[in-house]
Formats: C-alpha cells, sequence, structure tokens
C-alpha cells in the first residue's frame, strides 16, 4: 500500500510524519535540528529518500540539511550564499537604499530530473542553484541583476524570493515571485528575467499598473496545465492562463481575499485551495473560525471547508509555504498553522483532522507520495 | 582577575586553545564539551577561529560572515572575564588562554523565545 510523509519545518526544528495510504494513523518524527528555524524540508521528485532542509538562525547563519533516507539521519552539506560580484542596492522599507545582504534560504526546489540539482530562494531576494546535492551553490544573478531590482522593497517579512515554480516540461521556463517585487518568468534556464505583473493591483504602491512592487504571498501551477497560474497575492487571488503575461482577479466571494497560502488539487486543475485571512492588522481567520476555502471552477466561485476545523476562537495564520497536497486518489490536502497543527484531509478538503496539534509555529508543510 | 589573566600573550610556538561553544554549535560540530584547538604562532580571535573551522568546517559561516570574516551579530567572544568581541581579530589574547589554564568563549546573545 502507498504511503505518504509529510515533511514539515517550524520556527524550533523539522518534524517528519508518515502514513500508510489510508492517512488515517501517522507517526510523527522529531525534531530534528531542535531549536533552530526550518523554513523548509523538501523532497526530490527524483528520489523520495532525497530530501533537502533549510536550517537557520538569527545568531548562527544558514546551514543546508540533506537527507538520503527520507529524513531519518541527516548531513549537513553546504550553506555558502555568496551574490555574484557586488551586489548593489535595494530599497529598504522607509524608501533609503541598502546593500543586498544574504539573510536565509526561504524555499529549496529539488529538480523534477536530476538528483542532486536544487534551487534555492533567499532573503535578500535572489535564486541560487546545487548541482552537486545541495553541498555549493551558485547565483541566478541575472534576477538579482535586473533593471527593476535598485526598486524593489522588502515585505513585512524581509526581502525573500520564496516561490519557485519549475515548468513540467520546458527546462528554460521559471517562474519565481518575491515580497514585496512580485512575479518573474525566465525563458532561458534563469539567465534573463521579465516580470509578469500585468494586472495585479496594489494598493500599497502608488502607480496602479506598477511593474514591480507587488507584494506576491505564493504561486501555483498543475503540471498538467501550465500556462495557468493561481496567486495569493497580499490582497487578491489571481489567475493566469497565460504563464502570467496578465492576471485577472479571481477572489469571487471569499471572506477575505488576503491570505499566504494556495495550492491546486492533484487531479482536478481547476480546484484550487486557499486559507483567508483578515488582514491587516490582524493576520488570523476572519471571526476565529479557521476555514479552507475551495474552488472547483479554477476561483471566483468559493466553498468553505471546515469539517473538523476549529469554527470558534481560533486566531492562527497559515503561512506562504504550509500547504501542500499528495498524489493519491482522493487527493490528500495539509496545511500547518502558526499555532503548531498541521491538518490533513484523505478526501480533496471534504474534512480534516488533525495530524499533530501542538508543534512549534509551522513555517512550511511539504508532502511527498510514497510508493 | 589576575595579573596573569589579562596579560596578552606574544609567545611563538604551538599551543592548545580550549574553546566553549554554545550548544548548537556543538551539535553541529558533533562535539561535547570544551574543544581544543591547536594554533601554531599568535593566539588571536582569528587564529582560533581559522583553527576551530579547519578541524570543524561545519562550523564556516555561523560564527563570522564567510566572505567578510565578521563577527556575526549575536555572537560575543569572552576570555577571562572580559568581552573580546570589539578587539582586532589580530590581537592577541589573554596569555591564560594561549597557555589553556582559561577557555576561549564563543557566546550566542541571550533571548527568549
Amino acid at each position: 500500500m502507498s504511503g505518504v510523509r509529510v515533511l514539515v519545518g517550524t520556527r524550533k526544528g523539522a518534524f517528519v510524519l508518515t502514513a500508510d495510504g489510508g492517512r488515517t494513523t501517522w507517526q510523527v518524527d522529531g525534531p530534528h535540528f531542535a531549536g533552530w528555524e526550518i523554513y523548509h524540508v523538501k523532497g526530490s521528485p527524483v528520489d523520495p529518500d532525497r530530501v533537502y532542509a533549510s536550517q537557520s538562525s538569527g545568531w548562527f547563519g544558514q546551514v543546508i540539511q540533506r537527507s538520503d533516507d527520507g529524513g531519518a539521519t541527516w548531513q549537513q552539506v553546504g550553506g555558502n550564499f555568496t551574490y555574484d560580484g557586488v551586489p548593489g542596492e535595494h530599497q529598504w522599507y522607509d524608501g533609503s537604499l541598502r546593500p543586498w545582504e544574504f539573510t536565509r534560504v526561504w524555499h529549496l526546489e529539488p529538480s523534477r530530473s536530476e538528483l542532486d540539482t536544487v534551487l534555492a530562494g533567499v532573503e535578500d531576494a535572489a535564486l541560487f542553484r546545487s548541482t552537486d546535492g545541495g553541498g555549493s551553490w551558485q547565483e541566478f544573478s541575472g534576477l538579482r541583476e535586473h533593471r527593476t531590482g535598485p526598486s524593489w522593497q522588502p515585505g513585512a517579512g524581509g526581502m525573500c524570493l520564496h516561490t519557485i515554480v519549475a515548468h513540467p516540461t520546458d527546462d528554460q521556463r521559471m517562474f519565481v515571485a518575491i515580497s514585496a517585487a512580485g512575479a518573474f518568468r525566465t525563458d532561458d534556464g534563469g539567465n534573463t528575467w521579465l516580470p509578469i505583473n500585468k494586472g495585479l493591483r496594489s494598493g500599497e504602491i502608488p502607480a496602479g499598473d506598477a511593474e514591480v512592487g507587488h507584494c506576491v504571498h505564493r504561486i501555483a501551477m498543475h503540471p498538467a496545465r501550465p500556462d495557468t497560474l493561481f496567486m495569493q497575492k497580499h490582497w487578491d487571488v489571481l489567475r493566469s492562463d497565460d504563464a502570467g503575461d496578465s492576471w485577472h482577479e479571481v477572489s469571487g466571494n471569499l471572506p477575505s481575499d488576503f491570505g499566504f497560502t494556495i495550492d491546486v488539487h492533484a487531479h482536478e486543475p481547476d480546484t484550487i485551495y486557499v486559507v483567508p485571512i483578515k488582514s491587516d492588522s490582524e493576520h488570523f481567520p476572519p471571526d476565529g473560525r479557521l476555514r479552507v476555502y475551495r474552488s472547483r471552477t479554477g476561483g471566483d466561485h468559493w466553498e468553505a471547508l471546515t469539517e473538523g476545523l476549529p469554527q470558534a476562537n481560533c486566531y492562527v495564520n497559515v503561512l506562504r509555504d504550509a500547504m501542500a497536497v499528495d498524489s493519491l486518489d482522493p487527493c490528500g490536502v495539509y496545511f500547518g498553522t502558526t499555532g503548531g497543527q498541521v491538518y490533513a484531509s484523505a478526501d480533496s478538503g471534504d474534512s480534516w483532522a488533525p495530524i499533530v496539534r501542538d508543534l512549534p509555529a509551522v513555517l512550511s508543510v511539504e508532502v511527498q507520495t510514497l510508493p | 582577575m589576575s595579573a596573569d589573566q589579562i596579560t596578552v600573550h606574544g609567545a611563538a610556538g604551538v599551543h592548545t586553545v580550549r574553546v566553549v561553544l554554545p550548544a548548537h554549535l556543538r551539535v553541529l560540530a558533533g562535539v561535547s564539551g570544551e574543544v581544543p584547538v591547536t594554533v601554531e604562532g599568535v593566539v588571536s580571535t582569528r587564529s582560533v577561529l581559522n583553527a576551530l573551522e579547519a578541524d570543524h568546517p561545519q562550523l564556516a559561516g555561523t560564527i563570522r560572515d564567510r566572505r567578510t570574516q565578521q563577527r556575526r551579530a549575536f555572537v560575543r567572544f569572552f576570555a577571562c572575564e572580559r568581552d573580546l568581541s570589539h578587539d582586532e581579530p589580530d590581537s592577541a589574547l589573554p596569555a591564560a588562554v594561549a597557555r589553556g589554564t582559561e577557555p576561549f568563549l564563543v557566546i550566542g546573545a541571550m533571548a527568549g523565545g
């Protein structure tokens, strides 16, 4: 019987949650790297036993860990992220200029085809690649050196490259998102980048059609329909059907169009999930009710999914990298909260149950479907 | 503090320095307790950390920036009841550290949460 492995990054370590295909009985393993911030843990599509983890702390910097046995044991493999050349300057919160400075790795994206190739999105915003299993890292400097770079500005969490979406078949095409610069696409394997923010409207910036400056929180794609992208922006849920060349809002009847995470059903490219959050001052679910919203129409029309989720006195957040789907049938959906709960649905979101309730604040959730 | 502890060493030769690491770095390095490092020539913050990172490459970048070699902001260096964090990295450490009678302490800033 197949199974799943859920990889959870938290403020105080990593956890590995495993179950068989029924997804009802779980084993919890961890904490790994206890006491460190684990922004992201993700497995390789080539070999599910290969897992990468971003381990960091404000005290002691960045470490990359690698496992070759599905997260049971780990090896420290690298952590040297050096920008190409002399990094320039970007805008600080107050509009002054500030030099690019590496802080941490937010997101790791293992290659779909090469076991030892993995991408890293970092703060201050840049994209790096390793081709030796995380040991050494080289920057795709064409992104950071984009002509708009000096006008990029951090969001509240820092100026981070937090989303990397690889095209399923075209290894020259890739999408990234940066808070608060926006979304970018490369069509030449990462050498040059195009801002893809047409149609985004952001009240925080004066120009309605600004090329950059948008606080994109997350982008998701179904591999069967790679020209269709879904975006959760600081405010607004949006959709593009032309690989990001243009976007239109699909927030529809959501109780709040603010949120961090968005994901797509594994078998239904028009079924998407978001977790509405009340903003800007609160950043918890509207009315203290934790509700996942599902659209089966690719947006605009949304239904609240509440069975098994707390519908009173719930004031947690669900961060941008903290939702994932497995590829079993029915599709499993998972998300983690800043209150330390990891919820799972084995029926595409119709009902939910906590896998674990009392972890440190969850920063990221990924899932691997195991043979 | 004795005068002996304050006196900086200037002796050439080989020295065994006792380094005390914070808990997170002991885990990364796979060590427990004090870490002895061998330093040839002047015992300074730089030479001690160079020796430490040579013996334990997992610690590169965790105490000082990989590129600039600047001390990370939330890390301090203490020895002989003195805060040596702002001393020049090539300044000689106290003689008691060079002799191994006092440890060189790498301290992570205290923080809750």
